[in-house]
């Protein structure tokens, strides 16, 4: 059985349950890494010290930025030509448009986020989270090739295997592009949720500290949005100390203390952490449904009865303000930081 | 608008008045307590209303239709009972809203829902701009836009936070994970709109009446020339997730020090760090 792995990557990192694709991959047979971009020495290197049996790189500058058409053409055609039974990717932004296009292409259909995969006779059944992974299915797909996008975190990362070598062959670029890349800009601090091991993440109450003054000049609004700045530096605080990531309610995001990268929820980023430190969040089914499958969660609230409490394994009933900073504190000196 | 660009085009009306379509589903309310109930999904009581998502495809697309001028109609391919989620996108102020229903649509996978989606929008007569929804709450694939665009084939730009239209192209800052990106393309072209387009507005009263009188068309599949799709994605079983109500064990203490040094402890014999 032979296996397309789309390595996905953004400017040069790569997306790392990309790696987590080739070990389910290696399951079920061959895994051939699919490369496309330009100057992709280093991710031709890691694909293959993560197991990749066989690498196709299509290297040409017009694949410098990601676009939908050129990526999904090229996709396409190598599928085409050399008829995988099955194409996994990572599940990004890019990858549900880049999978739905080929697989107009193609023929066949995609089953995304897939957070289980097994092999039932000649067919391949995915699980999936529907209805905000209040349900899961098992699905199928009678095209060919089987198209899935997995969920990070969920099937488990090979080893690297340092100076592993394999089979290098180049694939032709399709370039026809309809649209055209003006810029970027990076999100102010870098946030990738949906990788983090541990996530903190602050909510309406991170700008409920009356005791706080704020410069002389600020209106209600500005002042809110001081008071929770100061908090999420807290929260900063904690999540840097712990490699972690720091996430947000919506009301934190509506309230404009914290940019829309950072949202957990129904309309932010489904993550499945680790650890997941919820401080100031009621825990709305909406925000629930984002953060419910981290493997330890702990609740910080005012509100003994706040409903975030029923989802969490560890629970404090207290001022973030006051708990979070000492939190930090206990943890250096536990970590010896 | 800078003059340079009204004078620039010589059919500035023609040039400026845009054609949207925003297509929505119609799904059960996030708040439903969803289960599956003899191999089916049952949401009981729970109403159905327009999928979250499409809200901000609606008012994206009435932003741009008060910013340059156009029209506004909603699509939707559902049973009958989805003419309210049209409903509610005429009250918000669509001005025209078409169902697709069919009885050969009850199982329809996303690549057959573009293929469908595609021929409405053609039989509307084309578009300058459809817009989507980043994903549906029942289904949650996230894969429709790109597929009726590649079905189309008109240009994708996917997770539109902000919206520009000039002179015939589109430009979007797609909010990504690593930051946003500006892309831009030649309309006709398909975009998906996610939440920092700004709240969706709520319907106004002026609104819900006209949208409480609105006959709203029901095309079939041969209304639109389509035949059906066989589905290539179904569902083998439907499954209740595993219980996770949660045994909470709340710290307690004299002070935030005391508190944070015991949950420091737990944290750490989860081995999670
Ligand atoms: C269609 C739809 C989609 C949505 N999508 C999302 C989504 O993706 N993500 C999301 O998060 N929400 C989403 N929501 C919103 C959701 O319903 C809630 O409104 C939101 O999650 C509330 O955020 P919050 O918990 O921060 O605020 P609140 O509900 O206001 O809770 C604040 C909490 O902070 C506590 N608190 C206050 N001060 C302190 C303090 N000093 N120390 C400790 N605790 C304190 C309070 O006791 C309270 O429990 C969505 C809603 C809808 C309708
Ligand atoms: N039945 C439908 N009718 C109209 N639009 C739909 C339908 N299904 C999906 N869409 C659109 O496609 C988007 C993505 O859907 P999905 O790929 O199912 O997650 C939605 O947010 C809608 O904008």
């Amino acid at each position: 059985m032979k296996t397309f792995v789309y390595i996905d990557h953004f400017k040069g990192e790569v997306q790392p349950s990309s790696w987590e694709a080739i070990g389910l991959a290696k399951k079920y047979g061959t895994a051939v890494a699919l490369i496309f971009g330009a100057n992709t020495d280093e991710i031709t290197k890691s694909a293959l010290e993560y197991g990749a049996d066989e690498v196709i790189v299509v290297d040409d500058a017009a694949l410098t930025d990601y676009r939908a058409e050129p990526y999904a053409s090229t996709l396409s055609a190598l599928a085409s030509s050399s008829t995988p039974d099955l194409i996994l990717f990572p599940t990004t932004a890019r990858t549900r448009e880049l999978s739905a296009m080929s697989a107009v292409d193609l023929n066949t259909g995609v089953l995304t986020d897939v957070t289980g995969f097994e092999v039932n006779g000649n067919q391949f059944v995915a699980t999936r989270p529907i209805y905000e992974g209040k349900l899961l299915e098992k699905t199928v797909c009678s095209g060919k090739p089987v198209m899935a996008t997995i969920r990070g975190r969920v099937f488990p990362k090979p080893a690297r295997e340092a100076g592993k070598t394999g089979t290098l062959t180049k694939g032709a670029a399709k370039t026809e592009s309809l649209s055209t890349v003006q810029g970027y800009s990076a999100s102010e601090s870098a946030v990738n949720l949906g990788d983090a091991a541990v996530i903190v993440s602050g909510g309406r109450g991170v700008s409920n500290n009356p005791a706080l003054t704020p410069p002389a000049g600020m209106d209600e609004k500005q002042a809110e949005i001081w008071r929770a700045q100061q908090g999420f530096a807290l929260i900063t605080d904690l999540a840097s100390l712990l490699g972690g990531a720091v996430g947000a309610s919506r009301a934190a995001v509506d309230g404009g203390y914290i940019t829309y990268a950072h949202q957990v929820g129904q309309t932010g980023k489904v993550v499945t952490p680790d650890l997941y430190i919820a401080c100031g969040i009621s825990g709305a089914i909406q925000h629930l449904v984002g953060m419910r499958n981290a493997k330890v969660i702990v609740a910080i609230n005012k509100d003994a009865d706040a409903p975030v409490f029923k989802q969490a394994k560890y629970g404090v009933v207290g001022d973030l303000f006051q708990i979070v900073p000492a939190l930090t504190e206990a943890m250096k000196k536990k970590l010896g930081k | 608008m800078p003059l340079s660009v009204l004078c620039g085009e010589k059919n500035f009306y023609k040039e400026y008045i845009l054609k949207i379509i925003a297509c929505i589903k119609q799904v059960p309310d996030s708040e439903a307590k969803v289960k599956a109930e003899g191999g089916q999904v049952s949401w009981g009581d729970a109403p159905l209303v327009i999928n979250p998502f499409d809200e901000y495809a609606v008012e994206g697309a009435l932003q741009q239709k008060e910013a340059t001028g156009g029209t506004v109609t909603a699509l939707c391919i559902g049973p009958e009972s989805a003419k309210d989620a049209l409903k509610h996108a005429l009250a918000m102020g669509a001005d025209e809203a078409v169902l697709v229903s069919d009885p050969a649509l009850n199982a329809l996978d996303t690549v057959g829902a573009a293929r469908v989606l595609a021929a409405a929008i053609n039989k509307i007569g084309g578009a300058d701009m459809v817009l989507f929804g980043r994903q549906t709450l029942d289904n949650g694939a996230g894969l429709t836009p790109a597929q009726t665009a590649r079905v189309l084939g008109w240009p994708m730009l996917g997770l539109a936070g902000t919206i520009k239209v000039e002179a015939g192209s589109v430009t979007v800052d797609r909010v990504i994970e690593e930051g946003r990106q500006t892309v831009s393309a030649k309309m006709p072209a398909v975009l998906s709109v996610v939440q920092s387009i700004g709240e969706p507005r709520y319907p106004s009263f002026m609104g819900i009446r006209k949208a409480s009188k609105a006959t709203i068309p029901v095309w079939s599949l041969a209304d639109v020339g389509a035949s059906a799709p066989a589905a290539v994605i179904t569902r083998s079983e439907l499954i209740n997730p595993p219980s996770e109500e949660t045994n909470v064990e709340m710290i307690g203490g004299e002070s935030a020090a005391e508190i944070a040094d015991k949950l420091a402890d737990k944290i750490l014999a989860e081995k999670v760090l």
